[in-house]
């Protein structure tokens, strides 16, 4: 791989007084299914237009495939964007969407009708050309969208929230079919989403941004075991956060956690930074498991109440209270046969793995 | 039973006239009796006679000029107010561009006969800046000071319904143009102009129609050469005393201005497939 496709470095936006992006540095690697992640408002969205060059960075600068982008308008970028909305042409049919941005190619009309059902091919609309853009289904709408961007083989296709219109089965299916369509095509993607599932699902890296701040970039498994912030871990799944202190022992941390006792964390499991003192230990639902009678425990142990239940189908939440803390921490199980299902105010011992703990400077 | 009354109501001020305009254009008018016999003996003087005809174009020509004229002011002025003034101005702005409508529309013809005439506010302000010698004649009492006149007083009624065809368009189809490699102004020529089309279709039909049929700018501004068939039809009606004759220009006046505006609808369908 040769250099980043995509080079931001001290980039800033201002809205007047509103500090919508704030010193922005990433780099996107050719290639990359990459994912711009954060609850709304957070400049993800900004960012991802400041790409395509529909809004102007107030400072910083933006490369992309080695060229400076400043002053560059977004008709001169070799980026393409899929819309939240689509931005289907109603005026015009779905082939005549398809080759909108053919025009200046300097393509015949037999080529040109050869790449338009290539791309629509491509997306699994082949036939469709002759739709009109008002008979087509949301999901057929993206497609279309995604056709008219990749036909014209940018460096970097943007999606700006393409899923989040779609009803659930069929967001799932995009999912998967947006992940194979970017291993074939080879193209760079960046995704705008605020689902941090989705995220996960079909990324090589995210970044995660708050109030116009990245404030974590890494691969989906580091980003949900090792969050660098106690921000990004609440963001990304659940996380249950406890109180503890900390002290220093050779390579190693020992903490001393709220309810559960003495645990020994590696520098690993400090990806925010090493702290001591007063700190906070985070776990996740799926690494703390309830003990049933008769069954052999490794791992540390400790009791517990049933306070609230979550029947899922497939997996069972609880909430569950330590002796001497007030605020309950959340484990989940999966649903195997002979599993019971513990009910409300049931006495509950459990155990968990000390390599699966997070620390947190508090 | 519900829709009795509404309907009643319809026929009766559409209809019926409209049925008795049709019913009187086959009569004839014999000095004071009026003949019921069917007969297209008017049709025929409307054919035969030049005058009328000589009209009829004159209206054609005057009306498409008006509109023509009013629709190429009206869109950059509905542009701006739609896409270059902030939402929350959007409905002061339409306000402003309707205060002329707050004086009769008599009075305004009469201010451009001020404006207009031979020793008008445009004539004496020209000269008084040494740019003429004398008084321009040919914006006063002919074809041109029709026009002028009618593209003023129909403007809002182009640039309503352009401003609403333009605050349609989904302002990310804009930005998918620009993305898909377009140019600032051929993203207005390939998206931006196609789906303001019925806005602009609707402004042609709002204006054509009726200044086909003014009768009140022609009569004073327009001069002896900028009269036109409405005009010819009073004449018929309260100065000829031949009802029948006036009625018939004015089934042929109405055939034409269908014709025209069917045709409009037409190329509307065909050419500009916008679906909303």
């Amino acid at each position: 791989m040769s250099g980043p496709i995509i080079s931001l470095s001290g980039v800033q936006k201002y809205y007047g007084d509103y500090h919508a992006l704030r010193d922005i540095e990433l780099d996107i690697a050719e290639g990359e299914f990459f994912s711009l992640l954060g609850p709304s408002g957070c400049g993800k969205t900004t960012l991802l237009r400041t790409i395509a060059g529909f809004e102007d960075a107030s400072d910083g600068a933006l490369m992309l495939s080695g060229r400076d982008m400043k002053g560059v308008p977004p008709n001169k970028r070799p980026t393409n964007m899929v819309f939240q909305s689509y931005a289907i042409f109603p005026h015009l049919n779905v082939a005549e969407n398809v080759a909108f941005g053919l025009r200046k190619h300097g393509l015949s009309a037999a080529q040109k009708d050869a790449k338009v059902a290539e791309a629509l091919a491509m997306v699994g609309l082949e036939g469709y050309g002759g739709r009109a853009a008002h008979a087509l289904s949301g999901g057929q709408r993206q497609r279309v969208a995604l056709a008219r961007a990749l036909v014209l083989q940018p460096k970097v296709l943007l999606l700006d929230e393409p899923l989040s219109a779609l009803d659930k089965k069929m967001r799932e299916q995009m999912q998967g079919e947006l992940r194979r369509l970017q291993r074939q095509v080879g193209i760079t993607f960046i995704l705008v989403t605020h689902d941090q599932e989705e995220a996960l699902i079909m990324s090589d890296r995210i970044a995660v941004m708050f109030e116009g701040r990245i404030a974590q970039v890494a691969a989906p498994q580091t980003l949900y075991r090792r969050p660098e912030t106690s921000q990004v871990a609440d963001f990304i799944g659940v996380m249950n956060f406890m109180p503890a202190t900390a002290q220093m022992a050779g390579e190693s941390v020992e903490t001393e956690i709220a309810g559960l006792g003495k645990a020994s964390l590696a520098p690993d499991q400090c990806p925010g930074g090493v702290a001591t003192g007063a700190v906070h230990v985070g776990i996740r639902p799926e690494m703390i498991s309830l003990v049933f009678e008769g069954e052999e425990v490794k791992a540390a142990t400790a009791k517990t109440t049933v306070v609230e239940q979550y029947y899922y189908g497939d997996m069972t939440y609880y909430d569950v209270a330590l002796e001497g803390v007030e605020k309950p921490i959340t484990l989940s199980m999966k649903n195997i046969v002979g599993r019971p299902v513990l009910e409300r105010g049931a006495p509950a011992r459990i155990a968990w793995d000390p390599r699966a703990l997070v620390l947190f400077s508090a | 039973m519900l829709i009795s009354a509404p309907a009643l109501y319809a026929i009766l001020l559409l209809a019926v006239p409209l049925g008795a305009i049709f019913l009187f254009s086959f009569w004839t008018q014999d000095y004071l009796t009026l003949i019921t016999t069917p007969t297209l003996a008017n049709y025929q003087e409307a054919w035969n006679e030049p005058l009328y005809g000589l009209l009829l174009r004159r209206s054609l020509m005057i009306s498409g000029a008006v509109t023509v004229a009013t629709v190429l002011l009206a869109f950059p002025i509905a542009y701006f107010v739609s896409f270059h003034v902030r939402p929350e101005r959007k409905s002061l702005w339409l306000f402003l561009i309707t205060i002329p409508f707050w004086t009769s529309y008599l009075i305004r013809v009469f201010l451009w006969k001020v404006i207009l005439g031979y020793n008008g506010v445009l004539n004496s302000g020209l000269s008084g800046l040494g740019l003429i010698d004398e008084p321009l004649t040919f914006i006063l009492y002919n074809a041109n000071a029709v026009v002028i006149t009618l593209a003023h007083a129909f403007a809002p009624f182009a640039i309503l319904p352009i401003f609403v065809a333009l605050e349609r368009i989904d302002r990310s189809l804009l930005e998918a143009g620009r993305d898909l490699g377009e140019t600032k102004l051929m993203t207005f020529w390939r998206v931006t102009l196609p789906l303001a089309m019925p806005g602009v279709v609707a402004a042609v039909l709002i204006v054509f129609i009726p200044t086909i049929g003014d009768y009140v700018t022609p009569r004073l501004v327009g001069g002896p050469n900028g009269l036109m068939i409405a005009n010819m039809i009073q004449t018929q009606f309260l100065k000829l005393n031949n009802a029948p004759m006036g009625a018939a220009l004015a089934v042929v006046a109405m055939l034409f201005v269908s014709v025209i505006a069917l045709g409009f609808v037409w190329l509307n369908r065909k050419f500009l497939r916008v679906k909303q």
